[in-house]
Formats: structure tokens, sequence, C-alpha cells
């Protein structure tokens, strides 16, 4: 494996209510290789973005990391920098990619404005250059007519070329680390195919690591090498991708796949997990998926599962690691049992 | 309203087929730009108020005669409009007309100087605290409800009534400093609700300073209704300072707004009607130019009417 490049430690961050604490992130620990793009996976509600944000400390009040969180990256551990210094580092060290290309840029400046604005913000260069930089930036982001474009506001452009502005804006300082925060979900189908071919080849060119959050597993099979799956804010599985798709351990990656709607496959329905992430303020007693598991026993419900080793790189926070003879027997999950009997 | 999709797809199929676009696609014809609609309210609204600030800047070329000078105190007292004299003469047979161009240069720079003042006091004020968000915001707004519980008449006539003659600088600063209350929980509102849009949280991941994000990325997004409700103001301060001299503690004499030449006509309407009648009418007359200008600036500017996001 290659040198890491961003090592999370322990991170916990947790949002303070008037009587509850939503521990959104909680114990949640991975590395980043340089160049390597690695997936994050889950459900909405399960602590992905919240990972993410941590990651920048874009956290905002009553949102905390907690001390014993670190976050290594490039030699220094970004908890403990002060603002100055975290300003240094986003955008030019490490870049976002946000979700929603139609409110990521600002209605009332031109795209090229906004490009040059980063660069000028990180570098001492004349508004000359900064806006030839922005062009040129345009140009390998494929979007035609640069020059023309350039001048455009983003009311102007379609959806796509949006993204491929953010996209822009992001890689102009050309950064180690591009977190990528469900790049393609506000994108139809065909766009979303552009974009994450767009990523693949910025970042053969460029070769800088890309953290891939999606709750699409479609996306992350054609994309990444590594795969993490959180759940409740842990993470509950990682992989290769290779490994993943072929022996997923954990009972909440083997719904996820399920869910998937696959090629030549036909059925009526799509299949998927019963219930609903519980909400961070009360994640259950022992494994946290344990009520929507259908192979869940009286241990899950009162042991927390650690990260059991499965194979070469390969974890899985599930006690089927330890007793896999159960997985033999699925029954109804506890939460379909409840709601039968209610 | 969307763009038509259509007209850039094929662009972006092409330019997918490369990082760089090896072709240089024909470009597809431009979209029409939506227009922003300018009612024909906004227009003439527009056009009245250029002229007021005209006539205003102008006084001295147009002022047929000067106007604090008694012209004829025997003869020319109290005269009806006529054609020497087309707005009349007052008790001091100063000639009417001249008198109210030079008004106009007073009422209409105490609302447009004090409105200023007060726009950019509180859009400051709500910036910050809209901004700043949590303990700051509180205090910041508990602060601003204890400044609304106080009347602002009351307090301008105590002020002005201790304070007599204030100098016309010291009215506007008092009229200014005392209107931007509301002003500032507008702004604050508004900035709540763009701090919540995504391109605010990606300024941050970029790295910007705090000050540009507010300078650059938060104010111009807030601009469009403080335009509007300063415009508004303007009518709402002209009204005040004609109430304020109608109390006799606006503009001193012998210089003129307004408001202070009502008040002098106003005791004795009945017998010298113009000196109140003219002023009165003036008065109205502004007040609804700004009025209708800033109904008709708020529908052209509203957000539900413009492209883009914005038309969400």
């Amino acid at each position: 494996m290659s040198d890491t490049l961003l090592q999370i430690e322990n991170l916990h961050t947790f949002f303070y209510g008037e009587s509850t604490v939503a521990r959104a992130v909680d114990g949640v620990s991975f590395f980043v290789g340089a160049g390597e793009t690695i997936g994050l996976v889950g459900e909405s509600g399960c602590g992905k973005s919240v990972t993410a944000l941590s990651v920048l400390r874009l956290v905002r009040p009553p949102g905390r990391i907690e001390p014993g969180s670190r976050i290594l990256f490039e030699g220094r551990d970004l908890v403990t920098l002060d603002e100055r210094q975290l300003r240094a580092v986003r955008g030019a060290r490490i870049a976002m990619i946000f979700q929603e290309p139609m409110t990521a840029l600002n209605p009332v400046f031109t795209v090229g404005e906004q490009i040059a604005e980063v660069v000028r913000i990180h570098s001492k260069t004349t508004r000359r250059d900064a806006w030839q930089r922005a062009v040129e930036m345009l140009q390998i982001v494929g979007i035609p007519a640069p020059a023309e474009r350039a001048r455009e506001y983003p009311h102007q452009l379609s959806g796509g070329m949006r993204q491929r502005v953010v996209i822009a804006m992001a890689l102009v300082m050309n950064p180690a680390l591009v977190i990528a925060d469900e790049p393609t979900t506000a994108l139809d189908v065909t766009i979303q195919a552009q974009i994450l071919e767009l990523l693949q080849q910025l970042q053969r060119r460029f070769g800088m690591s890309i953290l891939l959050i999606t709750h699409d597993l479609g996306v992350v099979a054609e994309t990444v090498s590594r795969v993490l799956v959180m759940y409740g804010g842990e993470i509950v599985e990682e992989a290769s991708v290779k490994t993943l798709f072929a022996e997923a351990h954990h009972p909440y990656t083997e719904g996820l796949l399920a869910a998937m709607p696959r090629m030549g496959e036909s059925r009526d329905r799509l299949q998927t997990i019963p219930g609903t992430v519980p909400p961070p303020t009360r994640w259950p007693e022992g494994c946290r998926f344990h009520d929507r598991c259908p192979y869940s026993w009286e241990r899950c419900t009162r042991e927390h599962p650690p990260l059991y080793q499965i194979g070469g790189g390969h974890v899985s926070r599930c006690h089927l690691a330890e007793e896999p003879e159960r997985r033999a027997h699925p029954h109804e999950p506890l939460v379909m049992q409840r709601s039968s009997r209610a | 309203m969307q763009p038509p999709i259509p007209a850039s797809a094929p662009a972006e199929r092409l330019a997918s087929s490369g990082v760089a676009p090896a072709l240089t696609p024909v470009r597809a014809p431009e979209p029409p730009r939506p227009r922003r609609r300018l009612t024909g309210a906004l227009w003439w609204s527009l056009a009245l108020i250029a002229l007021l600030c005209t006539i205003a800047l102008l006084a001295p070329l147009l002022a047929p005669y000067a106007p604090n000078t008694q012209l004829d105190i025997i003869a020319l007292k109290n005269q009806p409009p006529s054609l020497a004299h087309p707005f009349g003469t007052d008790q001091y047979s100063r000639d009417l007309l001249s008198r109210m161009l030079f008004g106009a240069r007073i009422s209409l720079s105490v609302a447009l100087l004090a409105v200023l003042l007060s726009a950019t006091v509180g859009t400051a004020y709500g910036l910050i605290a809209g901004y700043f968000g949590g303990r700051v915001d509180a205090v910041m707004m508990r602060l601003l409800d204890a400044c609304l519980a106080i009347p602002r008449v009351l307090l301008l006539v105590a002020v002005l009534a201790l304070w007599s003659p204030v100098p016309l600088g010291a009215l506007i600063a008092i009229i200014g400093l005392t209107g931007w209350f509301e002003v500032s929980r507008l702004v604050r509102a508004e900035v709540l609700s763009v701090m919540q849009r995504e391109y605010l949280l990606a300024a941050r991941a970029l790295g910007t300073p705090g000050f540009r994000i507010i300078w650059r990325h938060v104010l111009p997004n807030v601009l469009n209704p403080i335009i509007v409700a300063a415009t508004l103001g303007v009518g709402n301060v002209i009204m005040l300072e004609a109430g304020l001299s109608y109390l006799g503690i606006g503009a001193r004499a012998p210089a003129a707004s307004w408001g202070s030449i009502f008040f002098d006509g106003s005791d004795a309407f009945q017998a010298t009607w113009w000196i109140a009648l003219f002023p009165g009418l003036a008065i109205i007359v502004t007040v609804l130019a700004f009025n209708v200008f800033g109904s008709a600036l708020r529908d052209a500017l509203d957000p539900h009417q413009l492209a883009g996001d914005r038309a969400r």
C-alpha cells in the first residue's frame, strides 16, 4: 500500500442538544493512501457527511469534535490547528465537492470569478493570472469554450456543467485530497457517469486521493479501490471493492447489496432493508444494527461487536465472525416482528 | 425557470469524450436570458424621483428669488398665487416657490442621508448578528428588542426639544440612528437563510476568510431586500421630518424644509391656503414616488421572477 495521506483515529463528532447528545460519528478510524480512491458508504443519517465535514473541521456548534479524536494529514493533526492554519489547508491541500451543484455556487458572481477567487485566497497572484488559471481549469474539467463560459453566471449553466465548475474550484490549487460528498446524487444518470469518469481522469492527471461519499454502491463499484461501510456512526465493514461485492460479511452490507437493482435481473420489487437508521441520540444497545438484522440473536442485543478481522484488509463489526453457523438461519428482523405485533 | 437543457447537452456530451475537449464544439445558441420585468410604475416613479433630485440640485438656478429675502413686507405680504409668484408669498413676503425649491434640498437630503445611514448601520448590525449566530446573535437581538421598545417619535421630540436649534447634520444623524432597527432585523433574517446555502459551506471549505465570506458571499445575496426597504424608508423619513418640522423641532428658521413651510402655513389655512397647500402636495408626491418605486423595485427584484437557482 502506498504512503498514508490521511489517517483518522478514533473520531467522535457529537452534537449537543438541550438534553440529548447526538453521537453522529462515534469512534471512526480509517486511512486514505496517497493517490487512492476510497468509498464511504451508508444510508442517510449514518454519519458519512459529518465524517467528511469533521475532516475539514467544518462542523459548526452545537456540533463538536470530541477530545481524543485525531485527524492526521501530511504530518499534522488537523484537530489541533487554529482557524488560520485550517484555512491554509482548506481548498489548498484538502478540497471538498458538494452534492448540490445548484446551490454550491454563489449566484451573484460569474463562475470564472469564483474559481479565480480560490486562487487569490491561497496564493499571491494577480487578478489577471488568477483569471487565466480559472479559464485553464474550466478547460481541464471539460467545459467547452471555457473563456466565454467563465464569464457566465451559475444559473446560465446546466447541472452537469455546474458540477464541473465545482470540481474546477476544488482542484484549482491541486489539493492532495478531494472529499466528494455525494457528487452525483443530484444529477441525472447520464451526467452522473460523465462526472465520475471526469473525476477518475483528473485523478490520473493530478494524482490526488479521493474520498468518495455515497449511498450508491453502483457508484462505488465503478470508481473506488477500497470501501468503508458506515452504520450508526461507526464503520461496520471495510474491504476492497472486489471482496465486498463477492463476499460481503456484515448483514448491513449484504442488505445494501441486495437492495441494488441489477442488470439482467427482473424483479417486481426492489429489496429493502426493513426499518430505518435509528436516531443518533439513541443508538441501540449492543450491535446498532441488531433490530434490522435477519441473523441477530441474544448476544447482539447486549454485546457491542468489535471490528473482527475476516481476511487480509477485510474487517467486519459482526458477531457472525465468531459464530458463522448462525448465518444459516435467517429470521424476520425485530423491527418487523414489532410492527406486525402492533 | 431553467435554461433549456437541450441547448447545452450536446456540448457536454462532446466534452465528456476527453478531459480536455479535443473538438471545439459548435456553440449552441445562447438560451434567451429572462428579462427582469420593469413595469411602468417603476419607470415613472424613478423619473419623478430623478426630477425631484434635479430640482433640488438646481434650486439656486431655478429659484426666481432668494428664499429668505423679504421682498416687500408691505406690498407682497401673503399674496395668493400669481404669475410673478406662482406659489404666492408668505407673511414675510418671501417667494414661496423659491422657498420650496430650496426646501426640497433640505427635505430630500435629510431623507436620503438619514436612510443611507440607517441602512448602513442596520445592515452591518444584522450581518454580524446573523453571521456569528449563537450567543452573539442572542445578545444583539435582545439589545435590538430593547431599542425597538423606545417610541421613535417621542425620543426624537425629547432630544430635539432639548437640543434646539439642531444643526442639520445632527438632525440627519439622529433620524438615521433611530431608524435602523427594522432594517437590521430584515438583514439578519436574510443572512440566516443565506447561511444555509451550500455555497457558504463551500466557501468555508475552500479556505475563504470570514470577512471575505461576509463581504463576497453573504452581503451581495442579501442586498435586494435592503435596497427595497431603504427606498420605502425614504418616504417614511420625509414624512417624519415633515412631522418634526410641523412640531417646530425640525429644520430651523429662516432655512425651510417642506415640513416647516407647511407648519408656517397651517396656522392660517383658511386665509392663506397656498402656504400649506404647495408644500403639502410636494410631500405627498415625493412620498408617493418613493413608495411606488420601492414596491415596483420589490416586484422587479423578487427572487421568484429571477432565473436559475434563485427561482426556487
